[in-house]
C-alpha cells in the first residue's frame, strides 16, 4: 500500500524547502528554527499535538503569516509570501478541514471560483462546465458539474475542494485533517485521488490525527513538538509507538487499556433502558446501561450511532418507543427536561452545538448549571469563581484563565470545557458522541482515562467514537450498529477492532 | 496602550470630539445655568431629548443579543401614545394625577402586548425577526389612527406635561426617566444570570439548547421588554408634543435605534452586547442631530451629514480598519518592539 512503486525522493532536490523557520506569537516561540521539506510525487505528513507548530508552519507555507527568521526555497529558488496569494502564484495550494466553499453554487462554480471562462465579459456557462468536469474527471470524481454542490455529501465536497485546489498549476497541495469528517469508504475514495495526484508529482503534505490513515498513505513523517522540530522519518521505518512517543516527548505507557474484571461477578444495576427506540434513521433498538458502565456505540458514519445517542440522551424525540431511567419513563425531546433527571449529552459538532464560542471558559463551564437554576438564581460570583477553577484543576483545561473566550482554545481543551460543563450538573448518565474528533493524541488519551474514571466513580457513559480502537478501550459493553440497527451487543473484553471491523463493515445480508 | 484596546474606546471618542467640536463653535455648549433650582443647557436639552431613543435603544440591544431585531418599536410609541391620550381626553379631568396614572399604566401594557405579540411570532412560530416584526411595523401605524380615530388627539394634562417639561432634584424628568430604565434593565442582565444566558443564545441557539437553556422564553423576553420600553418612549414622545400623532410619533427611530446600538459596538449578529455602548451610543447620535441643527446644515441634506458621521464612526471601529492602522504604526516603530500580534491568539 505504501511507496513501494515511488521512487525514492530523498535523491532529488525538494519542491519545498523551509530552513530555519521561526516565528514568535507575544514573546512565545510558535516556531523554533524548524526545517521542513517535501518531494515530488511523495506523501508527507506533518504530525505534533496541538500547538506543536503544525498550523502555524503551513500558515508560513501558504502564505498566511510571514515568517519572522528562516527561508522558504521553492524549486531551490528563494521565495517570499506576504500573502496567500503570492503562496499560490508559487504553485502551492491548501485544502482545510473546514470546506470553505459555496454550497449553494454548482459544482462547476465552486471548482472555478474567480477564474470563471469569460465570453464577451460574460461568463461562458458551458466552457466552464467542460472544464469543471475535465478537472473532476481526472480526478475520477462522477458527479454532474452543474449540480449544486450543497447536494453532495461531505466526502463529494471535499473532493471538489481539492478540484478546486488542483485546478490551477499545483506543484504542493496541503490537506489539513481531510479525513475527520469521512467514513472508511469516503476515505479510500479520498486516498485514491492523493495517489493519482502523487503519480502527477504532486507533492502532498497530509496531515490528520488519524494514525491509520497516515501510515496507509504517507512516504515520510516529520514530527514538531513544542515548536522544534523532533525529526524526518521515513514511514516504513518509524513504528507506530515510536511516532506516538515523538510527538509525545514521554513514554506511551498512558496507552495503556483500563483494566476490566474478565467476568463480571453480578450482572449491574440498569440505569438506563431503552425500549425499541426507532426514528427515521434507526430501526427498533433496546439496548440497556447499567450503572457505572460503560456502552460503547461503534459503527460506520450513518450507521446510526448519532442517532441512536441522541436518542438515549433525550433530546431528539423518537418516531416509537420509550426510554426509562431507574425503571420511570422519560419524556423525550426536550434537553432541558432530560438534564434535569441527570441524562446529558455532548454532541459531536463540538463548534457549532457545543461550545458558545465568544464567551468565556468560566461561562461555559457554568452555562447549563446556570440554565437548570434559571435566569434569576445567578451563582454567586465567589461560589462560581470556585466552580470553575476546580473544573479546569480537574481537567487540566489549558490555559488555566476562566476569562479567555473558548473559541481561541485547542479542540481538546474546548473539550474538556464541555466535559466540565456537563459533569457540573453531576449527571447520572453522559452521552459523549465523538468526543475526541479532531483533538491530538494526548488530548486524547486523557480523555479516555477520564471516561473510565467517571465510569469507576458509578455514572453510566454512552461512548462514541468512529475510532474503533477507542471503543474497545474504554468500553465495558459494546454496541454495534450497521445500517440503522444495532447488529450486535458484546463485552468489551472479548473484541478486538478487528473483530469490531468485520461486523461493522459486513455488507447487510438482509 | 490597553485604553485603545477597550471596546468602548472609539465610540467615546466620538462623542467627545462631537462635543469639542460643538464647544469649539459655539462656547456656551457646554455652560448650564441654574434658575429657580432647574438646570438648563445645550447639554441638558441633549440629555432630555434623548430619552426616548434611549429607552428604545435599550431594548434594542437585548432584542438583537438574541439574534433579532424589533422594526416596530416605532409603531409602538405611536400606539402607547394613542393610548395614552384617548384615555386622557375621555375623562372628564384630565389634570387629575390618578387619570394620568391609568393612562400611563394602560399604554404600558398594550405595548407590553405588542411586544409579546413580536416574540410569540419570533420564538414560538419560529418566523424571521425582520418580517415578525415588519408586521407589526406596518400595521402599528394604523391600529394608531384607529385607536384615536384617525385624527391627531390633542389635550391638556399638567401631570402628562410633567413627564417630559417637568424637573425633579433640577434634572428633566424625562432624563431621570431614561436614566431609571438604564439602571434598571443593567440590573437584570447583569446581576441576574439572564444578560449571560441571553448572550449565548444569541451566539450559539443549538448549543444553548442542548445545555438546556430556556431559550423560548429568553427571546420572547426580550421583545416584551423592547415593547415596553418603545410604550414608554411612546408617552415620552407624546408629552412633549401633548399629542398623539400616529404617522410622526417615533418615525425612523428604529434606524437611530439600531445605529446606536451598533455605535455601542453590539454586533448584529447577536452576542455579546453592551449596554454602556448603547448609552454612548445615544448621546452620541443625539449630539450629533443638535450639531446638525446648530451648524445650520439645510434640513434637507442633514441624513447625508448624518451619514456622512456614521460611516466613519463604524469605520474607526471595525477590526478591519484597526488591524490596518496597527500596521501603518508597526511599519514606523522599530523592528523588534515588544508588540502583540493580533493574529497570535488565533
Amino acid at each position: 500500500m505504501t511507496s513501494d512503486d515511488a521512487v525514492d525522493p530523498v535523491t532529488e532536490a525538494p519542491v519545498v524547502e523551509i530552513t530555519g523557520a521561526t516565528v514568535r506569537f507575544a514573546g512565545t516561540l510558535a516556531l523554533d528554527h524548524v526545517d521542513f521539506r517535501v518531494h515530488a510525487g511523495e506523501v508527507h505528513s506533518l504530525m505534533g499535538e496541538n500547538g506543536a507548530g503544525k498550523s502555524t508552519l503551513i500558515r508560513a507555507l501558504t502564505g498566511a503569516r510571514p515568517l519572522d527568521e528562516g527561508v522558504i526555497r521553492i524549486h531551490g529558488k528563494v521565495a517570499r509570501f506576504a500573502r496567500p496569494r503570492d503562496a499560490q502564484r508559487a504553485g502551492i495550494a491548501a485544502v482545510y478541514q473546514e470546506i470553505d466553499l459555496l454550497p449553494n453554487l454548482s459544482v462547476a462554480e465552486n471548482v472555478l471560483l474567480g477564474r470563471e471562462p469569460r465570453r464577451f465579459g460574460a461568463i461562458d456557462w458551458p466552457r466552464m462546465r467542460r472544464e469543471a468536469g475535465a478537472v473532476l474527471a481526472g480526478l475520477g470524481i462522477d458527479i454532474d458539474p452543474a449540480s449544486a454542490l450543497g447536494s453532495h455529501s461531505v466526502a463529494v465536497q471535499q473532493l471538489v475542494a481539492i478540484a478546486r485546489a488542483i485546478s490551477r498549476e499545483v506543484s504542493v497541495l496541503v490537506l489539513d485533517e481531510p479525513t475527520s469528517s469521512l467514513d472508511l469508504e469516503e476515505v479510500a475514495e479520498l486516498f485514491r485521488v492523493i495517489r493519482e495526484l502523487k503519480d502527477r508529482g504532486v507533492a502532498i503534505v497530509f496531515i490528520s490525527h488519524f494514525l491509520d490513515q497516515v501510515y496507509e498513505i504517507c512516504d515520510r513523517i516529520t514530527v514538531l513538538r513544542n515548536g522544534s522540530l523532533v525529526g524526518e522519518f521515513r514511514t516504513e521505518e518509524l513504528l507506530r509507538i515510536d511516532l506516538v512517543q515523538k510527538m509525545l516527548g514521554r513514554g506511551a505507557e498512558q496507552l495503556v487499556e483500563r483494566p476490566r474484571p474478565e467476568v463480571d461477578a453480578e450482572p449491574r444495576r440498569a440505569v438506563l433502558r431503552a425500549r425499541g427506540l426507532a426514528s427515521r434513521r434507526l430501526r427498533p433498538t433496546d439496548v440497556v446501561i447499567g450503572e457505572g458502565e460503560v456502552l460503547g456505540l461503534a459503527g460506520l458514519l450513518g450507521s446510526g450511532r448519532t442517532a441512536l445517542a441522541r436518542l438515549l440522551s433525550g433530546v431528539d424525540r423518537p418516531a416509537h418507543g420509550r426510554l426509562e431511567l431507574d425503571a420511570r419513563e422519560v419524556r423525550l425531546g426536550d434537553p432541558r427536561r432530560a438534564t434535569r433527571l441527570g441524562v446529558v449529552y455532548s454532541s459531536e459538532n463540538r463548534r457549532s452545538e457545543g461550545i458558545i464560542d465568544q464567551l468565556s471558559v468560566a461561562a461555559n463551564i457554568t452555562l447549563a448549571l446556570q440554565a437548570q437554576r434559571g435566569a434569576w438564581r445567578p451563582l454567586r460570583k465567589a461560589r462560581r469563581d470556585e466552580l470553575v477553577a476546580s473544573w479546569i484543576e480537574a481537567l487540566d483545561i489549558r490555559p488555566r484563565r476562566p476569562e479567555l473566550p473558548v473559541g481561541v482554545l485547542s479542540g481538546g481543551n474546548q473539550q474538556k470545557v464541555l466535559l466540565a460543563r456537563l459533569l457540573a450538573l453531576a449527571p447520572r448518565v453522559i452521552v459523549l458522541d465523538e468526543p475526541t474528533r479532531g483533538i491530538d493524541v494526548g488530548a486524547k488519551v486523557e480523555l479516555q482515562n477520564l471516561v473510565s474514571g467517571l465510569a469507576d466513580n458509578g455514572m453510566s457513559v454512552v461512548f462514541v467514537s468512529g475510532e474503533l480502537e477507542e471503543v474497545v478501550r474504554v468500553s465495558d459493553q459494546i454496541a454495534i450498529l450497521r445500517d440503522g440497527a444495532v447488529v450486535d451487543v458484546v463485552p468489551g473484553s472479548q473484541v478486538t477492532v478487528d473483530t469490531l471491523l468485520a461486523v461493522v463493515g459486513q455488507p447487510d445480508e438482509g | 496602550m490597553k485604553l485603545l484596546r477597550h471596546r468602548l474606546v472609539w465610540a467615546v471618542a466620538a462623542l467627545v470630539t462631537l462635543i469639542v467640536v460643538n464647544t469649539i463653535s459655539r462656547p456656551t455648549f457646554l455652560s448650564i445655568t441654574l434658575q429657580d433650582g432647574e438646570l438648563y443647557g445645550s447639554l441638558i436639552d441633549i440629555l432630555r431629548n434623548s430619552a426616548p431613543l434611549m429607552l428604545v435603544a435599550l431594548g434594542m440591544t437585548v432584542v438583537i443579543a438574541t439574534r433579532g431585531i424589533d422594526l416596530s418599536v416605532g409603531a409602538i410609541m405611536a400606539v402607547s401614545g394613542a393610548v395614552a391620550l384617548t384615555v386622557i381626553e375621555a375623562s372628564p379631568t384630565p389634570d387629575n394625577l390618578g387619570v394620568v396614572l391609568v393612562a400611563i399604566a394602560v399604554a404600558a401594557l398594550v405595548s407590553l402586548v405588542l411586544g409579546a405579540w413580536n416574540g410569540l411570532l419570533v420564538a414560538v412560530l419560529g418566523i424571521q425577526p425582520i418580517i415578525a416584526t415588519l408586521v407589526l411595523m406596518l400595521a402599528g401605524r394604523g391600529i394608531a389612527l384607529l385607536i384615536t380615530g384617525g385624527f391627531i388627539t390633542t389635550i391638556n394634562s399638567e401631570p402628562y406635561q410633567f413627564i417630559s417639561q417637568g424637573y425633579v432634584l433640577g434634572l428633566p424628568f424625562a432624563f431621570l426617566v431614561s436614566i431609571a430604565a438604564i439602571v434598571v434593565v443593567a440590573l437584570i442582565e447583569r446581576r441576574t444570570a439572564l444578560g449571560m444566558l441571553t448572550e449565548a443564545v444569541g451566539i450559539n441557539p443549538e448549543a444553548s439548547r442542548l445545555a438546556g437553556v430556556r431559550s423560548r422564553g429568553i427571546v420572547w423576553g426580550a421583545y416584551i421588554a423592547s415593547g415596553l420600553l418603545a410604550g414608554i418612549a411612546g408617552i415620552l414622545y407624546s408629552s412633549n408634543i401633548m399629542a398623539a400623532d400616529a404617522n410622526a410619533a417615533g418615525l425612523y427611530i428604529e434606524l437611530d435605534a439600531i445605529l446606536a446600538v451598533v455605535l455601542g459596538g453590539t454586533s448584529l449578529a447577536g452576542g455579546k452586547f453592551s449596554l454602556a455602548g448603547t448609552v454612548v451610543g445615544v448621546f452620541t447620535i443625539q449630539t450629533l442631530k443638535s450639531t446638525i441643527t446648530f451648524l445650520g446644515v439645510p434640513p434637507a441634506v442633514s441624513p447625508v451629514f448624518l451619514a456622512a458621521v456614521v460611516v466613519i464612526v463604524v469605520l474607526v471601529q471595525s477590526p478591519r480598519t484597526r488591524s490596518a492602522l496597527a500596521r501603518l504604526t508597526r511599519r514606523r516603530t522599530p523592528a523588534g518592539g515588544a508588540r502583540i500580534d493580533p493574529e497570535a491568539a488565533s
